[in-house]
């Protein structure tokens, strides 16, 4: 076929580049990964389902470079009590990250997990593929074939702090892919939280196994790093009475696309993911796309995604939910939302609703708004000076995506990041 | 205090006149009334000198304390001491009520090379003031103005101007809206910031409002001009026989 021998160039080129680690309990599903991307190819930008986002510079086989600026923050979760696992240019460091113990949960590195019988061998790559259906996600298909670490978490228990998953940037030029699994036994709890600029590119796959009646907790905070390009994706299967909820701050970054796929197939389970996003500058692009699909009766979905975006910044968001025959008394929610602060950005959004049941309740709503006027002049008059109180009502209208994250002292965490961001804006 | 001199003003956006030269002077510690039909130019003169953005000051001078008003941002002017009780409060959901108001204090006191007020001399001053007006701690951790009834959305302009004790307070229309009570509780929070060196404006259709907070001075202002100034007995006579005899009396 004419299209596929076109496609062929630039995914062979990038296949080329890189090497597959061999051997061991992986082997199988990386070479499975590979046949995958080799039959659809790396996107490009006639897919569909990459119409408003550019896949150029994420899949040319060498990552443009991204500066390194020296940005002072304070760390965010420092407060939390947590496992940290450092990963520095997409390296594990040992001597920054704790010993990989904590009672309730089994966790080690994807690099050295090597045993045959491995509890991730009926996983990895699993969740993944069945989220190649009915889109092809290429990229995260390239993850599974070739990245070369990541965390294994097989949650047993309930770990009294979460798992804390940070990475550092010291190179220009890294190209960082890895590869997270998380399987939570019945009756489990886990908080995974992820934080920092990670490479010059990225591209991240977490795959989460959520067994009947347990509970996923994802907080994630992509670096304030304005050059960095990553390609994410999030695929989950939850079972009976079990919970998932995710949330992403992300705050500028050349080019970031999020995927996110999540199935119910437990009756009355529960999915929310969440992302809040600050763009500035004609050269950031962030795209949130999202698919659940409901296979159970009586579950609750929920998506509630807030973009602000200024100098010509871009932001996209495609949601789709997808309620197969059967799957009576869903209850799916998407909101997606931008304030554009001025006439050069823009907001892209595509929400899909395809439903086969009869007795279903499914809302989506998706707006494009600029900032209050009366609201702005009501704060100026009570002495609020017009930067700040542009800001205090960015905060105001992120919170809503913000409020999603349940844990009180990490919302509060969030906020805080939120507030020194676009404090450092307007210096 | 606050001396304007032929203030004319016009829509920005439309060939439209709206103030044509309002003269108006209000010494430090007097309460002054403005009354008028609708459509007089009342509420453009509290946005004019507030700030709002949609108007043309084409001619004429306000200034506060001798300082020109009219080339300052509205955070200016609020430094500067002027303070506008809106006849509709803005509701601003995500923003906490303390936190709007802790920020606006501490912004204003910056600006005026102030020290910031601590969080715990904060609460106790707004929790104090808060009681006055009847407010609970509910009503303070909500966001601003969301969901509060209209009297409550009132008593929260005069929390405002109780925290931020500006020089000189202009009320825009404050009795729309009330039930009596409510009245009586706004008032009283004017008449306890009705201390020496205090200014205040009081724009109202009734002499209701005036029942409580007494005014010194009475306007009337008439298609963009005040045509009339007297004691508190013009209001009275406004109560009774509307603006029809005023207006022939000018004509």
């Amino acid at each position: 076929m004419a299209e596929a021998a076109t496609k062929q160039t630039p995914t062979q080129a990038m296949i080329g580049s890189l090497e597959m680690p061999q051997g061991g309990w992986t082997e199988a599903a990386r070479k499975d990964a590979l046949s995958r991307v080799q039959a659809v190819g790396l996107p490009q930008r006639r897919d569909e389902y990459w119409k408003y986002t550019r896949p150029d510079t994420l899949v040319q086989p060498t990552p443009e470079a991204a500066s390194l600026r020296s940005i002072e923050e304070a760390a965010l979760f420092d407060s939390t009590d947590r496992l940290r696992i450092v990963f520095v240019d997409g390296v594990f460091d040992a001597d920054a990250s704790d010993e990989l113990a904590l009672e309730g949960i089994r966790i080690e590195r994807l690099a050295e997990a090597t045993s045959d019988l491995h509890w991730a061998r009926d996983l990895y790559g699993t969740l993944e593929t069945r989220g190649q259906t009915p889109v092809a996600r290429p990229l995260a298909a390239l993850n599974t074939a070739f990245a070369r670490d990541g965390v294994l978490i097989h949650v047993t228990g309930t770990p009294s702090k979460p798992v804390n998953i940070i990475y550092r940037r010291t190179s220009e030029t890294a190209d960082a892919m890895l590869h997270h699994v998380v399987k939570l036994d019945a009756g489990t709890e886990l908080t995974v939280l992820e934080n920092g600029p990670v490479a010059a590119r990225f591209n991240a796959v977490l795959e989460v196994e959520v067994a009947d009646t347990a509970t996923f907790h994802h907080v994630r905070a992509q670096g304030r790093d304005h050059e960095q390009r990553a390609a994410t994706h999030i695929f989950t299967r939850l079972g009976t009475e079990s919970t998932f909820k995710s949330f992403t701050l992300t705050a500028n970054g050349a080019m970031t696309r999020n995927d996110c796929v999540i199935e119910l197939t437990g009756d009355d389970a529960t999915a929310h993911v969440a992302g809040a996003c600050v763009g500035d500058g004609p050269d950031f692009h962030h795209d949130d796309t999202v698919f659940i699909t409901h296979d159970a009766v009586n579950c609750e979905s929920r998506q509630v995604f807030k973009k602000v975006l200024r100098n010509g910044a871009t932001g996209v968001f495609q949601g789709k939910i997808l309620v197969k025959a059967g799957a009576q008394k869903t209850d799916g929610y998407q909101i997606s939302q931008s304030l554009l602060l001025d006439e050069d950005s823009q907001f892209l959004a595509k929400p899909e609703l395809e439903i086969y049941a009869d007795d279903v309740a499914c809302s989506h709503g998706s707006t494009s708004g600029a900032i209050d006027e009366d609201a702005l002049f009501y704060l100026r008059s009570r002495g609020v000076p017009e930067g700040p109180a542009t800001d205090l009502l960015t905060l105001a209208f992120l919170a809503e995506a913000v409020a999603e994250v349940e844990n009180e002292d990490l919302r509060e965490e969030i906020t805080g990041q939120m507030a020194a961001w676009l404090e450092r804006h307007a210096a | 205090m606050l001396s304007i001199k032929g203030l004319k003003v016009k829509l920005k956006d439309e060939d439209k006149q709206i103030l044509k030269g309002v003269d108006l002077e209000i010494e430090a510690g007097k309460v002054h009334a403005i009354m008028g039909p609708n459509g007089s130019g009342k509420s453009t003169l509290s946005y004019v000198l507030s700030g709002k953005d949609g108007y043309e000051v084409t001619g004429g001078t306000a200034a506060l304390e001798g300082i020109d008003l009219l080339d300052m941002d509205p955070e200016e002017r609020a430094a500067a001491g002027l303070f506008l009780a809106f006849q509709y409060p803005v509701e601003i959901p995500g923003v906490g009520n303390m936190t709007f108001l802790r920020t606006a204090v501490n912004a204003q006191r910056k600006a005026r090379g102030e020290e910031e007020m601590s969080a715990a001399d904060f609460l106790k001053e707004v929790r104090a003031r808060a009681k006055d007006l009847k407010i609970d701690a509910e009503m303070l951790k909500r966001p601003v103005n969301v969901g509060f009834s209209g009297g409550e959305k009132k008593r929260n302009e005069i929390l405002q101007m109780a925290m931020l004790e500006p020089k000189m307070c202009i009320l825009d229309e404050t009795d729309s809206g009330l039930d009596v009570d409510a009245m009586k509780l706004v008032a009283d929070g004017v008449n306890a910031l009705r201390t020496q060196g205090r200014g205040f404006l009081v724009i109202t259709h009734y002499q209701r409002l005036l029942d409580h907070i007494k005014p010194d001075v009475v306007h009337i202002m008439s298609d963009g001009r005040i045509i009339k100034t007297g004691g508190p007995e013009l209001a009275l006579e406004v109560e009774n026989n509307g603006y029809t005899d005023i207006l022939a009396e000018v004509a």
